[in-house]
């Protein structure tokens, strides 16, 4: 296998893939779906918030090993953080995935294992997908976003 | 003594693949296997060469210069008109519109025949395998009209429920639209045995040529439909050109379509004609290189011979059948009688997407997702598939490497 793909199919993206964390519905709290018309992944993230600190946070849906890797390890690290820390940690991880190969990575944690994305444009909106709907839900708009 | 001399049933694929620049290429360093030919099939020099020409010898627009660059340009068009009759063995000429493709040809059919044709209460009739772009003008005019959906259910194979089909027809049934092959499943539908059915009614019936016309000899009035709809790319030509067939007939009752330049007969302010087949139906400058490049590339296959094509493929995708089952876990989606070399796939519980990524990484080009087939999909009970699909220019050493691709993808996701 090529080093770039050995970079995107870590061991720990197959981990999230197989056994992906806070994998569940919540009864409370706000919500949103997340849609990629172009390959019909799907999911939907939940989310208790209580004075700005993200209390809870799950999802479900169906898609790729990255998109479900990516959203597991996305409730992993915004579980009690506030939403603007979220919001700030989506804006450098979407940072992190679309920079050019050769540019040094950010200290972003567990979040780093998904710099290999950097390397397959075509799948930089699996990995976002999550991030994208946890805005739409903290937002809690209603609308259904597309990566589209 | 005389002897019979047949035409050889094999391909010389290796001088045929020197016909295609693009082949020659490779990806992330390996041979590029091109197997992604129901999304978009290769161009050979032949049609590069024919654009070339046009462009730098011939660019003039049809139908209105006195001059002479404007009259070999109209010549190259009309004479095209004549190669697209031909390939489909239509009766006339007339019959044949140029469109943008399929989806296209079968909205222009939806927005004209259906608006006169269709009205509440009245119904049309589709498959489960359809593709979206033969599903949703269909729904748009019945929101319109007041009109219902009927659908045709399929088999676990992909085969169409033949018995289903005639009890859905009922007095009311207007249209019966339906693919000619189905580009995720690879079934070659009894187009025949469908129009025979539903002509006994007086029913009209559409076919959707889109995955056919590259792999086998089409005859428009051996079927007996009464429109035909494919696109130029799906058949070796550029993309942008398409054509629509239909029954002289019906095309002359049709009222037209998209209104501009060389649709009418007369204008004024007070009313305006429009003008005869098949010029009411192509408003506007047309795509003139696309159609004499698409004449180029009918050319081109034909030359070679599409039962000749259709024998080599056959192999080939009975080839690519045993191979691709022998991988563990591997199920195929689409295992009718009758089929075309396209072979859907399931692999364990790897995401299509995560397999085309490995397989792109070995140079091989396959589509994964769900092929503009939702409903399809969701009869099947998968949320996509990968899908490899094959062209002439295919080769057995191709489907081993998709093989022994697929085996290393199974292996990271063990």
């Amino acid at each position: 296998m090529s080093a770039e793909l050995e970079d995107l199919y870590q061991e720990v993206i197959l981990d999230h893939n197989r056994r992906p964390r806070n994998f569940r519905a919540l009864e409370a709290g706000q919500k949103a779906e997340g849609f990629n018309p172009l390959c019909g992944d799907r999911i939907t993230v939940y989310l208790t918030v209580d004075n700005g600190v993200i209390n809870d946070v799950a999802f479900q849906g169906s898609g790729c090993a990255i998109s479900k890797a990516s959203a597991s390890l996305m409730t992993e690290s915004v579980k009690g953080k506030t939403v603007a820390e979220a919001q700030a940690l989506f804006e450098r991880f979407q940072q992190m995935i679309t920079a050019p190969s050769d540019a040094p990575v950010d200290n972003l944690g567990k979040l780093m294992v998904l710099a290999g994305v950097r390397q397959f444009p075509v799948r930089v909106k699996c990995a976002s997908l999550a991030w994208h709907t946890l805005r739409a839900a903290v937002e809690a708009s209603g609308e259904v976003v597309s990566t589209e | 003594m005389a002897s019979i001399v047949s035409a050889p049933k094999t391909l010389d694929v290796a001088a045929i693949r020197e016909d295609f620049p693009i082949l020659r290429q490779r990806v992330h360093g390996k041979p590029l296997v091109y197997l992604d030919n129901a999304a978009t099939t290769q161009k050979p020099r032949a049609v590069l060469d024919a654009l070339q020409r046009y462009y730098a010898e011939e660019n003039a627009n049809v139908h209105r210069g006195v001059h002479s660059l404007s009259g070999r340009a109209t010549d190259a068009y009309d004479a095209a008109r004549e190669d697209m009759r031909r390939f489909l063995n239509a009766a006339d000429a007339k019959e044949i519109v140029f469109v943008r493709g399929t989806t296209e040809g079968i909205n222009l059919v939806a927005e004209t025949w259906g608006r006169v044709n269709v009205r509440a209460g009245d119904e049309i009739v589709l498959t489960e395998m359809e593709h979206h772009s033969n599903i949703v003008p269909w729904q748009i005019l019945c929101e319109a009209t007041g009109a219902t959906l009927r659908v045709v259910p399929i088999t676990d194979a992909g085969e169409l429920r033949l018995d289903q089909f005639e009890r859905l027809l009922t007095d009311r049934t207007r249209l019966v639209a339906l693919a000619h092959v189905s580009n995720v499943l690879g079934t070659i539908n009894p187009v025949a045995d469908v129009v025979r059915i539903a002509k006994a009614r007086g029913i009209t019936v559409l076919v959707d040529g889109a995955q056919a016309v590259a792999h086998m000899p089409v005859d428009v009035r051996a079927l007996g439909c009464d429109f035909y709809v494919f696109s130029g790319h799906k058949v070796f030509g550029p993309t942008g050109v398409g054509i629509l067939y239909g029954r002289r007939a019906l095309l002359e009752a049709m009222p037209v379509y998209q209104a501009g330049g060389g649709m009418i007969g007369r204008v004024s302010w007070e009313r305006t004609t429009y003008a005869d087949l098949p010029y009411k139906y192509e408003a506007g400058t047309p795509n003139i290189a696309g159609v004499i490049g698409l004449a180029a590339a009918l050319d081109y296959v034909t030359g070679i011979g599409l039962d000749r094509i259709a024998a080599y493929e056959h192999d080939l995708c009975a080839y690519a059948t045993a191979a691709l089952t022998a991988v563990p876990g591997l199920r195929l989606t689409g295992t009718a009688r009758e089929k075309a070399s396209v072979l859907s796939l399931v692999l364990g519980d790897i995401h299509p997407h995560d397999i085309g990524t490995i397989l792109d990484r070995d140079g091989i080009a396959i589509r994964a997702g769900h092929h503009c087939c939702q409903p399809l999909m969701a009869r099947l009970g998968v949320p996509a598939t990968a899908r490899a699909s094959l062209a002439f220019y295919n080769t057995r050493e191709e489907i081993d490497a998709l093989a022994a691709s697929l085996e290393r993808a199974r292996e990271v996701f063990e």
